[in-house]
């Protein structure tokens, strides 16, 4: 497909979403993404005529909700190639996954001397649940650091590893960096040091195909909210026997099989980890967000995404004053451009383009043990969807250009 | 808005060349202020002497809201006494609240320059950070004055 054929198919695309009618460059994709029109019909649709309590009523609305809900589960399943729709848990995003999983794994598997390796590059969600879980168990929290680029090494995996490791927790995707990690490798080498390892997947699973069966990871967390669905449906993928060994997070209706007095069986998994009321117009968003990206294809959605990262990247090195963080190269960038302004604060930067309309992200992207690592303070992202263009990123340079201007310098 | 009245003269000089950046010896009070939504960190230091702030200063680092809002800060609390100064910062907070009247704003002499930020709600916490810590420092301080005459 040449450039104009791309800028068509990229134009039509953004018209079925209705917020990017707003005259704004929205540059804040990694925090959340904007919704195509087919995710709100269908969110329409099932609370017009599909809605009731499922796996309660015997009636045939309720019924209804309930296929409804399952199918999102086998949807999410084929999407990213879990071996049964049971291995599918849905929660309401990344952080409550990783809270699940790090509370109730952490339970039975942890004890004192026992080591969690986390990185340094993880979201606050995907270390403030081990490193609570690691202390309440009297096991260490061990640090795993990549080169400034945020690359991690075989030396630096090697390095942290051992007989005491117990899991490794460890994002797909830095929300900062925008590196890719080699899960497959990783993975490989974390089963061969006889621990498990949970991949965040909240800036991965919206951009790229993640296929769980050929990494080899034990679990996977994600958010709907980043990949076109809707708030407050998530997912914690988990491989069937860990999550048949693991305890209930949350206990209450509808995750057991009996419940007397004195005796409580619970139910299968997943319904083991879908304690009360379930968000079923979210699982069913999520699914038609689902069906969006297969029907944009990978190939079109991973094509302009690098394009425009490239171009963002390119450009900011062009302007000057500026510090890239991460990777110089921007095809280890992911969508994500991350950087700093010479004497100027991230806040600012964001709040001069903000104000011309252009979004994008500025502080330390809950992710200060990075910004130590980094050595600063916070800085600003730009981060990309498909659905963005050329023009976009213009205007995002042409307004980054102004702003040491305005602040005197 | 338009975005050069937000970052007016008084913000970007203030922000540009702060008089009062810099550690200062001997402080009698200091406190850290921290703003959560961006993880910046402001220190105050006041010297207090007889109930009246002598010197004062702040360290640390932020955007330009947040720094020369407290450099204005400190330039006006100087030689004024802990009371008034408690008063200045009240005034101060509750204009960033649109709840100030427009004699009270007149009292804040420069730091009214910051007024428009209380149209900005993603910035209101840059804005009161020193503010916020100034009061917070000086809590108990008016008993102690009294205490020690």
């Amino acid at each position: 497909m040449n450039k104009e054929e791309t800028k068509d198919l990229i134009t039509d695309y953004r018209k079925l979403f209705p917020l990017l009618s707003e005259d704004i460059a929205y540059l804040d994709n990694a925090a959340t993404t904007q919704k195509p029109i087919m995710v709100l019909d269908v969110l329409k649709r099932y609370y017009e005529h599909d809605n009731a309590n499922p796996f309660r009523g015997v009636y045939d609305l309720s019924e209804r909700a309930t296929e409804n809900y399952e199918a999102a589960r086998v949807k999410v399943a084929g999407f990213i190639n879990a071996e049964f729709p049971e291995e599918i848990v849905f929660v309401r995003n990344a952080t409550e996954a990783l809270n699940l999983l790090a509370y109730s794994w952490c339970e039975d598997n942890l004890s004192e001397g026992d080591e969690v390796v986390v990185s340094v590059m993880e979201h606050h969600s995907d270390f403030l649940p081990w490193k609570y879980m690691a202390e309440k168990k009297g096991a260490t929290l061990v640090k795993l650091e990549p080169d400034q680029t945020g690359l991690i090494t075989d030396e630096s995996l090697d390095s942290v590893l051992s007989e005491k490791t117990k899991i490794v927790a460890l994002t797909h995707i830095s929300n900062v960096l925008g590196r890719e990690n080699d899960i497959k490798h990783i993975a490989e080498k974390v089963h061969a040091a006889g621990a498990l390892i949970s991949v965040d997947g909240a800036q991965s699973v919206p951009h790229t195909a993640v296929d769980v069966r050929d990494l080899d990871c034990d679990f996977l967390s994600f958010s709907g909210h980043k990949m076109f669905a809707p708030m407050g449906i998530g997912v914690l993928y988990g491989k069937r026997k860990h999550l048949e060994a693991m305890k209930p997070f949350l206990y209450g209706g509808e995750m057991i099989q009996t419940v007397h007095w004195d005796r409580v069986t619970y139910a299968e998994i997943p319904h083991k980890f879908e304690a009360g009321t379930v968000n079923v117009g979210g699982a069913v968003g999520l699914s038609a967000a689902i069906d969006f990206i297969n029907k944009v294809g990978w190939d079109t959605i991973e094509a302009q995404e690098k394009r425009l990262t490239e171009k963002a990247v390119l450009g900011i090195k062009e302007l000057g004053h500026i510090r890239l963080i991460g990777s110089p190269n921007p095809d280890e960038h992911k969508g994500i451009v991350t950087f700093c302004v010479e004497g100027v604060h991230p806040h600012d930067v964001a709040d001069i383009l903000g104000k011309s309309g252009v979004c994008i992200r500025a502080g330390h992207h809950c992710a200060q043990p990075l910004m130590d690592h980094l050595g600063v303070k916070s800085t600003c992202r730009a981060s990309f969807a498909f659905y963005n263009t050329d023009e976009e990123v213009d205007r995002f340079l042409t307004e980054l250009s102004k702003v040491r201007g305005l602040l005197g310098y | 808005m338009d975005i050069k009245r937000f970052y007016n003269e008084i913000v970007t000089d203030h922000n540009l060349h702060p008089l009062h950046k810099h550690p200062i010896e001997n402080p009698d009070i200091e406190l850290e202020g921290v703003n959560p939504s961006c993880g910046d960190e402001i220190t105050v230091q006041l010297k207090v002497k007889d109930g009246i702030i002598t010197d004062g200063s702040f360290i640390g680092d932020g955007c330009a809201v947040s720094q020369a809002s407290a450099d204005i800060m400190i330039d006006m609390v100087i030689g004024k006494t802990v009371e008034e100064a408690r008063h200045l910062a009240d005034i101060f907070i509750r204009m960033i609240k649109c709840n100030a009247t427009r004699e009270e704003i007149e009292e804040l002499r420069e730091a009214g320059a910051l007024e428009d930020i209380s149209h900005n709600p993603a910035r209101v916490k840059c804005a009161v950070l020193g503010w916020h810590t100034l009061d917070e420092m000086t809590k108990d301080m008016r008993y102690d004055a009294k205490d020690q005459k």
